[in-house]
């Protein structure tokens, strides 16, 4: 199969793209950061997703199935670099996926889409609201890219779309929004407070992206994989020291001292859990995870 | 977990019962909802105390509760906070073979207090929704509910024995996971703390719905004896899909158990205290 990856040059992306064509697909990919030395069998084209240049690959080159991952956090990008390519760079991936005749659309989007607040509950399922919109107001345009991507189910039946809602990724490449967040030796907490922290191998991440695409997996699907743990467990695991900040102190720290820099909305991510119920994807494609959770702080500490 | 927990203040007794437990445990001691075995072990030893010597807790009919499978137990409340909820789950570890852990629906509230918070999440005493009662008892776990809710735990000394209104929701979970009811009589909720007044002002500065004031002003619990009645196992048959009317009917048999339980244990307490010839039975309370 002729899989588009997009965001390809990224950590996970360059990892799928891998495991692609380990299982006999070939891939193309599309990114605005450099790809200088990809395998085999891989072929990037450096673009921007909402241009023209990004439109000619597909029509010229037809995939037969796109995973689209171009999206970026606050980690790495402003309020409106962030609405132009996680919302704009959607919507122009769907719109061409459906005009040039794309079979498998997969959005890989985020489990913090549910928000963390006192009163969610743990284990949300796919029919849960997205809280985060209010609650982590820099993830709004995320869960918004989410929900749009979701759109594509009835506006182009034709086309299986899959919006997988993956929880956080850890392991010895250290890359997505976990591994930024406890990067350094001090990892900022919130006083009093200590969530449950979901999180997967990187590998398994990938595994589960390439389960999705198998099982031509239509509609809008949690991926998780072991267990949550405590984020004091994480940090002391993963060899970290926890910082304990009372909250009103929180926003005046981070980004100082060399702790790492996090908005405002990032507080209720560290006072209570996001935990998602990912059962249903594991019985559509019948995906298991490999990395149990000691494993994965394991390796994204000593990797 | 166990690095953070002082293990000299867990007693023995709870933590041979502990590890009776018939829950899942990882490496680190977590289960899939963050459940610590050491935190447990901690918070019961915590609790034990207060159920052996300062409380001085009577437990009768355990043996109604189930060993395994999905538990509903179902109890009054009183006492301004949940006292009568913690006495409860410690009698299921210390006086149940083999000990089963209680799952609380602990005030949202409660979730908003630091430290709090993520000490009840780690002793299985999560925010009391919906969706949680529903994962523990699909888990097969034992779920304990105050269908009073902060009503019940509102009540005045004087009243500490009424119960107030009983919510349904309890009853259409229940029917549709097919889980049986135990109910519970607390004896005491309401002597251990004699409200005499709830300040809903003070309340609203601490984030709770009210704070319980007494004729000594503090909200400290008295040491008194209380006791613990089990009942006989209730099932009830159908989806949770019933008309109101059904639902309402099968709570007011629930509700009805929990009083003749409170009668026979108000009963059984006087007889303890006065001997059985002092005050006979039928003489007007």
């Amino acid at each position: 199969m002729k899989v588009l990856v997009t965001g390809i040059a990224g950590g996970l992306g360059r990892m799928v793209a891998e495991r692609l064509i380990l299982e006999g697909h070939s891939v193309l990919g599309i990114d605005v950061r450099p790809w200088p030395a990809p395998p085999d069998g891989v072929e990037v084209f450096r673009a921007d997703i909402r241009k023209r240049p990004a439109e000619d690959v597909f029509r010229t080159r037809r995939p037969d199935a796109v995973i689209h991952m171009g999206t970026v956090t606050h980690f790495s990008a402003g309020l409106e670099r962030r609405y132009r390519i996680n919302l704009g760079g959607t919507r122009a991936v769907f719109d061409r996926c459906a005009r040039f005749g794309v079979k498998h659309a997969i959005f890989i989007g985020r489990h913090t889409y549910y928000g963390a607040a006192p009163d969610t509950p743990l284990y949300h399922t796919e029919a849960d609201p997205p809280l985060a919109v209010s609650t982590f107001p820099e993830l709004a345009d995320m869960v918004a890219a989410d929900l749009y991507a979701g759109t594509a189910l009835w506006r182009h039946p034709e086309m299986s779309t899959a919006v997988l809602r993956m929880c956080y990724t850890l392991g010895s490449a250290g890359y997505g929004t976990l591994a930024q967040y406890i990067k350094g030796s001090y990892v900022p907490t919130i006083l009093g407070f200590d969530p449950l922290y979901q999180f997967m191998h990187e590998k398994d991440a990938v595994t589960a992206i390439a389960a999705a695409l198998d099982a031509k997996l239509r509609g809008v699907f949690n991926v998780a994989g072991p267990d949550p743990v405590p984020l004091s467990l994480l940090i002391r695991v993963t060899d970290r020291v926890n910082v304990p900040l009372p909250e009103p102190l929180f926003p005046l720290m981070t980004g100082r001292f060399g702790l790492p820099d996090l908005p405002a909305g990032a507080v209720k991510h560290l006072k209570h859990p996001v935990v998602v119920d990912d059962s249903a994807f594991r019985s559509a494609t019948g995906f298991t995870h490999a990395w149990d959770e000691a494993q994965t702080m394991d390796d994204y500490r000593w990797g | 977990m166990d690095a953070l927990v002082p293990q000299r203040l867990v007693l023995p007794e709870v933590a041979t019962q502990v590890r009776k437990l018939d829950i899942e445990f990882s490496r680190y001691g977590l289960d899939r909802y963050g459940i610590s075995r050491e935190h447990v072990a901690l918070f019961f030893s915590l609790l034990g105390w207060f159920y052996r010597h300062y409380f001085k807790i009577s437990v009768h009919g355990i043996e109604h509760v189930p060993d395994r499978g999905r538990t509903m137990l179902v109890g009054n409340h009183s006492g301004g906070f949940a006292v009568d909820g913690a006495m409860i789950l410690t009698s299921l570890i210390l006086d149940k073979h083999p000990p089963r852990l209680g799952f609380g629906m602990a005030e949202k509230f409660l979730g908003r207090w630091p430290v709090f918070a993520p000490w009840l999440s780690r002793v299985g005493q999560l925010t009391g929704l919906p969706e949680h009662a529903e994962q523990f008892l699909r888990d097969d776990r034992a779920l304990m509910v105050f269908p009073e809710g902060a009503r019940g735990t509102a009540k005045l000394y004087w009243q500490r024995y009424d119960l107030v209104r009983f919510g349904t929701g309890f009853m259409r979970l229940a029917m549709q996971t097919g889980t049986p009811i135990v109910p519970v009589a607390f004896i005491g909720g309401g002597e251990i703390l004699p409200t005499i007044y709830n300040a809903k002002t003070l309340g609203r500065l601490v984030g709770a719905p009210y704070v319980p004031v007494t004729p000594y002003l503090l909200a400290i619990p008295r040491p008194r004896t209380c006791h613990i009645h089990y009942g006989e196992v209730m099932r009830f048959e159908g989806d949770g899909t019933e008309p109101d009317e059904v639902i309402e009917r099968n709570v007011d048999e629930v509700k009805a158990r929990i009083e003749v339980l409170i009668e026979e244990g108000r009963q059984v307490r006087r007889v303890r205290r006065f001997g059985r010839k002092s005050r006979p039975e039928g003489e007007a309370r």
